[in-house]
């Protein structure tokens, strides 16, 4: 009877993203599909780097985008700048100070359709203990049960105090840093 | 072999201008990056060392070209002969040297440059022209490389100090023209001096 039950449920989430794709929302990150990447740029080289450990927290109803969150936690020890040398750097004091603020926190307050596939989404980052406001825009892409979310936008260092003191130097670490994200949700039924 | 006590050159006409004007701007770019790659590397992370990685790499792209240049002046332009009267074995030496040299000069930034790549940092010389990468990112292989540029820089300063050990010998013990002939004031400077 459960697995009638199931599959009577699955067969009409089918149904239901056929008919009308409307009537889900995408809420379950998957992280193994997610990813956080960066782009420096160092006396003009870029330099790619990510963060390895981050959760989220969606949930986008295609049919009422407006009513859609996202909120994003980064573990900022997870990260990859480049080299070893440079990861034991960027813990420090002058940059994150991963000790005392270990977790990096985006929460969305607004959530535009730009038309088409893009989303206008505009919310509070917090890195380092200074929150902003941030903009950006995100394309998504909707296969079958799952939905991509790909945006990328650009961060001033100066803005949360990324690289205090010697590193303030902009000639060397540039102020703007890319931030290319994507993250993966697949949906279940409301 | 030629017994005959001969000072001058066989082709009797000296180097270019231009491969002696190549030659000391090589010459002293090799030294100052060979310099700055050794002080360099053992800095810890600054945006000072960040500097000193890009200008080594520009210099080493810099020297890189130069090198070619004067590689196709050479071929256009013969360089002169060694002195008649030298020994078979030291003529082997100081071909074999050159060669080694010409070798080590395309090599070792060669090496920087795919050592960098491997490493994950383009090169981008003078800040405006991106190198491409030929390889993609591999820790092993970027620390591989290293060992190997750090290897073909201490071959080519123990080739150097040979060079300069010979062009010294060839001046002082031999009273050959092979050093002034590459220091063309040097020569004059000694005509004077003689003629006192």
């Amino acid at each position: 009877m459960r697995h009638c039950l199931k599959y009577l449920v699955l067969g009409g989430a089918m149904l239901a993203l056929q008919s009308n794709a409307q009537a889900i929302e995408f809420n379950q990150v998957q992280l193994a599909k997610s990813s956080l990447m960066f782009v420096s740029k160092q006396m003009n080289v870029p330099v790619e780097g990510q963060f390895k450990s981050f959760r989220s927290k969606i949930a986008f109803d295609p049919a009422k985008p407006a009513a859609a969150r996202a909120e994003l936690e980064i573990d900022m020890a997870s990260i990859d700048a480049g080299s070893k040398d440079a990861n034991d750097e960027v813990a420090g004091k002058d940059w994150f100070n991963t000790k005392t603020f270990p977790i990096a926190k985006f929460v969305s307050t607004s959530i535009k359709p730009l038309g088409g596939d893009r989303f206008e989404v505009a919310g509070k980052m917090s890195i380092k203990g200074k929150t902003r406001d941030l903009t950006t825009t995100v394309m998504m892409r909707q296969s079958g049960d799952s939905a991509t979310f790909d945006g990328s936008l650009t961060l001033k260092r100066v803005d949360y105090g990324i690289g205090e003191g010697m590193w303030a130097d902009f000639s060397v670490v540039a102020n703007e840093v890319q931030i290319k994200f994507r993250l993966v949700a697949s949906a279940t039924k409301k | 072999m030629n017994i005959r006590r001969n000072n001058s050159s066989a082709s009797g006409s000296g180097y270019t201008h231009v491969a002696i004007g190549l030659h000391w701007l090589i010459a002293f770019a090799i030294v100052g990056s060979f310099s700055l790659g050794l002080y360099m590397h053992e800095l810890p992370l600054s945006p000072q060392k960040l500097k000193l990685y890009s200008w080594h790499k520009w210099a080493g792209v810099t020297i890189f070209v130069f090198v070619l240049l004067r590689l196709g002046w050479r071929l256009l332009h013969r360089p002169p002969e060694l002195p008649t009267d030298m020994p078979a074995w030291q003529r082997v030496a100081a071909e074999a040297t050159h060669v080694l040299l010409y070798v080590l000069m395309i090599a070792v930034p060669l090496s920087g440059w795919l050592m960098s790549s491997a490493k994950g940092f383009q090169t981008v010389w003078f800040g405006v022209l991106p190198l491409p990468d030929l390889l993609s990112k591999n820790k092993e292989l970027g620390d591989t490389l290293q060992q190997l540029h750090m290897l073909l820089n201490f071959s080519m300063a123990a080739l150097v100090i040979a060079h300069l050990g010979a062009a010294l010998k060839h001046h002082i013990l031999d009273r050959d023209e092979v050093l002034t002939r590459m220091i063309p004031f040097l020569e004059k400077r000694q005509t004077n001096g003689d003629v006192k």
